[in-house]
C-alpha cells in the first residue's frame, strides 16, 4: 500500500519520487484550500495521500471566502512590511495568538500568494500588469490580493488543479462523498488512521495512515443559520476531540458585521465592499422610511467613521458587529429593524462591477435590490471559528500522528481575526502541516498496527453507532433539535454574553443531548440518506456546543469577539490564555495555558483614537500604524460600545 | 416607498396562500422514479431549498401520506460551489439562488416542479453523480505545469483585461448546467463546453500556453469539439455567464491553426 505508484508519473516527471521507495502514506480529512495546500505538498515530496471529503473537494466552503488573501508585499509605496502584517494580526485578536506561528504565517504570506500567482489565480491586476491589492479591515494598509470579489473560488480552484495533477499521477486518491466518523487509536493513544462513511452506500471503511492531517474547517451549523457552507458542522473535529484531542479557545466565534439574513442561511457580503469605499449607516431619525437616496448627507448617522475616524468602516469585525447590534438594540435600525444599511452608491458603477461584482450578484439574486444603486440592508451573522483543535506551532494536535490545519485549528487568529487572513492561515497551516506529518511518518514504528485490530474495533464501534440511530425509535426529530440548537446558541452565545444565559444555555444543550439519543430518523430509505450522517453530525454539534458555551461562562472578561457587559475590559492578569477543553463525559474539563508574547508586548486594543486617514483606493500614509495606536490612557472605552 | 426603478425588483403582489411542490422521487439508480407532491405554507423569501427543509422536516404528502424525506445536494447556499444544482420548472439551475417569488411570478401557478438533472446518474431523488465532470478536466490538463510550489517569486505580468477574461472562466464552478442543456451531450460521446472553456481559461495564461497542444490534444478525439453542434444553451443557462461559445470558437481557432502549422514546431 505504501509503495510508490507503479504507474510512472510521466508529466510529472520526478526521478526523486520513484526513487523514494519508503514513502509514506497521510490521510488529509478536508478539501478545502487547507487540506489541498497539504495534499499539494505531501504528494510533491513524493508520499501518498487519501483524501477524505464530504464534497467533491471543488465544492469545499473555501469557495464562499470572498474578499481577498492578505500578504505584506509592499507594492504601494505605503512602507508596509511583514511585521506590520503581524501586529496588526496580533493586535486585531486582541493579542490572544501565540506569536511565533502568526510571524511566520506573516512571513510566508507574500511567497503564498505569489506561488497562487504562478498557478494562475486570475488577481486584479495594475495597470502595470501586476497584481493589484486593497484594503481590508484592520489595517491602514493595501495588503489584500484579490481576484474580483471571488477570491476563495479562484484560489480554491488552483489548489484542485494543482491536485488534481497529481491524482492523475497516482499520488492522490480521493475519497469524495465520505465523511469521517472517528479517529483509530492503538494502545498508547497514537493515531494510525481513521474511519469514514461512504455517504451514498452508509458503508464504512477504515483508512491506515501513518498520519492524519485535519482540514475540515468551522461548526458554523452549530449557530443553525450562519455564513458557513451546509458541510460546516464541525462534527469530524468534535468527534477528534471526545477521542482526546484538546480543543482551544473554543468561545471565541466570530460574527461578521455585514451578512444577508435569509430563511436557509445568513449569506456573507464581504468586508471588500468597505474595503472598496463602502459606507455603513443608518438615518439619524428613527424609524425613517423615505427611499434611503432621498435622506440628505446630513440626516444620516456614518456611526463607524463617527466612533472611529482613523479606520472608520474598516475597524475590525469584532467592533464593526458591536457597533451594528447595539445601534440596532437602540432602535436606530433601518425602520426601526434589524438592519442598517451598507452603501456603495457613490462608487461608479463600473467599478464594483470590475472589483466585487460577485458579491452584488449574491445581493441582487437574493434580495432583489442593485447594490449599485440601492444601498444594501445587512445585519452581522456567525461567521468564523477562531478556536479549533490545539496544535503547536507545528500543527501538530496533542494526539501523536493527528495534525490540523486551517479553520478546524486555533492557532493564528486570537480573539478575533482579521478579514482576508483566513485564506492566508488556511494555505499557511497545510503547509506547515504537511513537512510536520511527513517528518512525524519518517519516523514512526509500522506494520503491527493492521494486525493487532484496532481498526477492525474501531469499524465494529462505528457501526454500532450507526445501528443504533437506524433503530433509534424515541420520536424526536433531529431536524427540530437542530433548530433549538441553533436558536439558543445564536440568542446566548454570540455578540453579547450574559453569565446567567450561558449557564442557562448549556443546561439547554444538556437537555437536546438527551433527547437526541430518542431520535427517530424519518428516512426508511437508507441509500444516500442524510438522516443517518445528519444524526451523527448533530450529536458531535451538541459537544462542541457545550466547549463554545461554557469556555465562554468561564472567562470573564471581554476580549475580542468575547464580549460580556458585566465585564467590558479585558482582564490580562487572569485571561491573558488560551482556553483548553478536554472530553469527559459530564462535561468539558477546561484548563488555561499561557500565551507565547515573546514578539509583542500587550498593549490596550484601541481603534477610536487617530484621524481620519485618505480615503480607501489612495495611498495611506506610511507612518499610518504607529500613530494610531497610542496606548493612550485619555481613551477609556476600549471597544466604543455602550452599556 | 421605493420608487419603482428597474435596480429594484418586481415583487409578487397577491401571493397564493400555499405553495406545492412537485417533486420527482428515485429511491436509487435504476429504480422506476414517480412524483410526490407536497404543500407548504407560503412565506416572503423562500427559496427552493428552505422550502425543501421544510418538507425534509416532516415528508408527508398532499394526500396526507407520510413518506421519505426528499434527498438533495446542498453547501454553499451562494450560488458558488454548483452542488444543488436541478431542473426547476423545466429549467436547469442552481436551488439555492431559485427564490420562489421569481418562479411563481414566472409561472403564474402555485406549483413548482423539481426533477434532477437528467445527463448523470440518479443517485436518489434529486441528487445526481457529476464526477465524470471531474474527469473533463483530467482530460484537457486543465491546470498550470508548475516547477515545484517553493518560492520562485511571482508569475508573469499580465494585462488586467486578459486577467478580467480568464477571470470570466475561472469562476465555473462545474454545475453541469451548459451539459445539462446541450442537444450534443449525453454521457461520454461529448465533452462538453465546460472543459472547452477551462482549456481556453489555461491555454490564455503565458505559462499555460507552453502546453496549449496537449490541452487541444485532449479536445481533438471522438468525444472532441468537433461534436458542439452550435446550439447555444449552454451560454444561455450558465449561472456564471461564462462566454462559452467564445471558448468553444476560440479552441476551435486554435485547433485549426495548430493543425495548419503545428508541424513547424516539431
Amino acid at each position: 500500500m505504501r509503495s510508490p505508484s507503479s504507474e510512472s508519473p510521466r508529466r510529472i516527471g520526478s526521478d526523486q519520487i520513484l526513487g523514494m521507495a519508503t514513502g509514506s502514506k497521510i490521510a488529509i480529512v478536508g478539501g478545502g484550500l487547507a487540506g489541498l495546500a497539504a495534499a499539494m505538498k505531501i504528494a510533491e515530496a513524493g508520499h501518498e495521500v487519501d483524501l477524505i471529503s464530504v464534497v467533491p473537494v471543488k465544492r469545499s466552503h473555501s469557495v464562499c471566502a470572498q474578499g481577498g488573501i492578505n500578504g505584506a508585499v509592499n507594492t504601494k509605496g505605503e512602507g508596509d512590511s511583514t511585521a506590520k502584517h503581524l501586529d496588526d494580526t496580533v493586535y486585531g485578536g486582541d493579542f490572544l495568538a501565540n506569536q511565533p506561528p502568526v510571524k511566520r504565517m506573516c512571513d510566508m504570506a507574500p511567497q503564498i500568494i505569489y506561488l497562487f500567482d504562478r498557478m494562475g489565480v486570475p488577481f486584479s491586476r495594475t495597470k502595470e500588469g501586476l497584481m493589484d491589492f486593497r484594503r481590508f479591515g484592520g489595517t491602514l494598509h493595501h495588503r489584500t490580493a484579490f481576484s474580483g470579489a471571488s477570491t476563495g473560488q479562484q484560489l480554491l480552484y488552483a489548489l484542485d488543479e494543482q491536485v488534481r495533477k497529481w491524482e492523475v499521477a497516482g499520488k492522490v486518491n480521493k475519497y469524495e462523498g465520505w465523511e469521517m466518523l472517528s479517529l483509530v487509536l492503538d494502545d498508547h493513544q497514537v493515531c494510525r488512521g481513521l474511519v469514514a462513511m461512504n455517504l451514498q452506500t452508509l458503508e464504512l471503511k477504515s483508512f491506515a495512515a501513518d498520519a492524519v492531517i485535519m482540514a475540515t474547517g468551522g461548526p458554523g451549523l452549530i449557530f443553525g443559520k450562519s455564513t458557513n457552507s451546509m458541510t460546516c458542522t464541525g462534527s469530524a473535529t468534535a468527534a477528534c476531540y471526545q477521542q482526546g484531542a484538546r480543543y482551544a479557545n473554543g468561545e471565541f466565534i466570530q460574527v461578521h458585521p455585514t451578512s444577508i439574513p435569509g430563511e436557509d442561511k445568513l449569506r456573507l457580503m464581504s468586508e471588500s465592499a468597505r474595503g472598496e469605499g463602502g459606507r455603513v449607516w443608518v438615518p439619524k431619525a428613527d424609524g425613517d422610511t423615505r427611499n434611503p437616496r432621498d435622506i440628505p448627507e446630513n440626516e444620516r448617522w456614518y456611526f463607524l467613521e463617527e466612533k472611529y475616524p482613523a479606520y472608520g468602516n474598516l475597524v475590525p469585525r469584532d467592533i464593526a458587529t458591536r457597533e451594528i447590534f447595539q445601534v440596532c438594540l437602540e432602535g436606530h435600525g433601518v425602520a426601526g429593524e434589524n438592519q442598517v444599511y451598507l452603501d456603495l452608491t457613490h462608487i461608479p458603477a463600473e467599478v464594483l462591477t470590475e472589483r466585487l461584482g460577485a458579491i452584488l450578484e449574491i445581493y441582487e439574486m437574493f434580495v432583489g435590490d442593485d447594490p449599485r444603486f440601492v444601498p444594501m440592508r445587512i445585519f452581522p451573522g456567525v461567521h468564523y471559528s477562531m478556536g479549533g483543535l490545539w496544535v503547536d506551532f507545528e500543527q501538530r494536535t496533542n494526539i501523536p500522528g493527528l495534525f490540523a490545519a486551517g479553520e478546524c485549528d486555533y492557532s493564528i487568529h486570537g480573539a478575533n481575526r482579521l478579514g482576508a487572513n483566513s485564506l492566508v492561515s488556511c494555505v499557511y497551516g497545510g503547509f506547515t502541516a504537511a513537512p510536520s506529518a511527513i517528518e512525524y511518518a519518517k519516523n514512526i514504528e509500522r506494520g503491527r498496527t493492521e494486525t493487532n485490530g484496532i481498526h477492525a474495533s474501531e469499524l465494529r464501534r462505528q457501526q454500532e453507532i450507526n445501528d443504533a440511530i437506524i433503530k433509534g425509535s424515541g420520536g424526536e426529530n433531529q431536524y427540530k433539535l437542530h433548530e433549538e440548537l441553533g436558536k439558543v446558541m445564536t440568542d446566548n452565545v454570540t455578540v453579547v454574553r450574559y453569565n446567567d444565559r450561558l449557564q442557562a444555555t448549556d443546561d439547554k444543550i444538556r437537555e437536546l443531548q438527551e433527547r437526541s439519543k430518542r431520535i427517530s430518523i424519518n428516512d426508511s430509505n437508507l441509500w444516500a440518506t442524510q438522516a443517518v450522517p445528519h444524526a451523527r453530525q448533530f450529536q458531535n454539534m451538541l459537544e462542541l456546543a457545550r466547549v463554545i458555551t461554557l469556555g465562554a461562562l468561564n472567562r470573564n472578561e471581554s476580549r475580542g469577539a468575547h464580549y460580556k457587559p458585566d465585564f467590558p475590559e479585558r482582564d490580562d492578569d487572569t485571561f491573558l490564555k488560551t482556553t483548553i477543553a478536554e472530553y469527559a463525559a459530564e462535561a468539558p474539563v477546561l484548563s488555561y495555558e499561557p500565551v507565547d508574547i515573546s514578539l509583542i508586548q500587550p498593549r490596550k486594543r484601541d481603534y477610536s483614537s487617530g484621524k481620519k486617514t485618505s480615503p480607501p483606493g489612495t495611498a495611506d500614509r506610511p507612518t499610518g500604524v504607529k500613530e494610531t495606536r497610542p496606548n493612550d490612557p485619555a481613551n477609556k472605552e476600549e471597544f466604543g460600545v455602550k452599556e | 416607498m421605493m420608487d419603482g426603478s428597474h435596480h429594484e425588483k418586481r415583487r409578487l403582489e397577491n401571493p397564493p396562500a400555499t405553495i406545492k411542490f412537485k417533486i420527482q422521487r428515485r429511491e436509487r439508480e435504476g429504480a422506476p422514479s414517480r412524483y410526490e407532491t407536497f404543500e407548504l405554507q407560503y412565506r416572503r423569501n423562500l427559496n427552493v431549498i428552505s422550502a425543501l427543509m421544510e418538507i425534509r422536516k416532516n415528508p408527508v404528502t398532499v394526500e396526507g401520506k407520510q413518506t421519505t424525506p426528499p434527498v438533495w445536494d446542498m453547501s454553499c447556499l451562494e450560488q458558488v460551489c454548483g452542488i444543488c444544482t436541478m431542473v426547476i420548472d423545466g429549467r436547469v439551475r442552481q436551488s439555492c439562488s431559485a427564490l420562489i417569488d421569481d418562479l411563481l411570478l414566472a409561472s403564474g401557478g402555485d406549483t413548482i416542479t423539481l426533477q434532477p438533472m437528467s445527463k448523470f446518474p440518479n443517485v436518489r431523488d434529486l441528487k445526481v453523480d457529476r464526477s465524470r465532470m471531474f474527469g473533463h478536466l483530467k482530460q484537457v490538463q486543465a491546470w498550470i505545469e508548475l516547477d515545484g510550489t517553493y518560492d520562485l517569486g511571482p508569475g508573469p505580468h499580465i494585462p488586467n483585461e486578459i486577467a478580467q477574461e480568464r477571470y470570466a472562466y475561472s469562476r465555473c464552478m462545474t454545475c453541469g448546467c451548459c451539459l445539462e442543456a446541450c442537444p450534443q451531450y449525453d454521457g461520454d460521446n461529448y465533452i462538453g463546453p465546460q472543459a472547452i472553456a477551462q482549456a481556453r481559461l489555461f491555454n490564455m495564461h503565458p505559462t499555460g500556453r507552453i502546453t496549449e497542444e496537449e490541452r487541444l490534444n485532449g479536445l481533438m478525439g471522438d468525444d472532441g469539439i468537433t461534436n458542439c453542434g452550435n446550439a447555444q444553451n449552454c451560454v444561455k443557462v450558465c449561472p456564471m455567464n461564462i462566454p462559452l461559445t467564445k471558448a468553444i470558437y476560440e479552441t476551435n481557432r486554435d485547433i485549426t491553426v495548430d493543425a495548419l502549422f503545428g508541424w513547424l514546431k516539431k
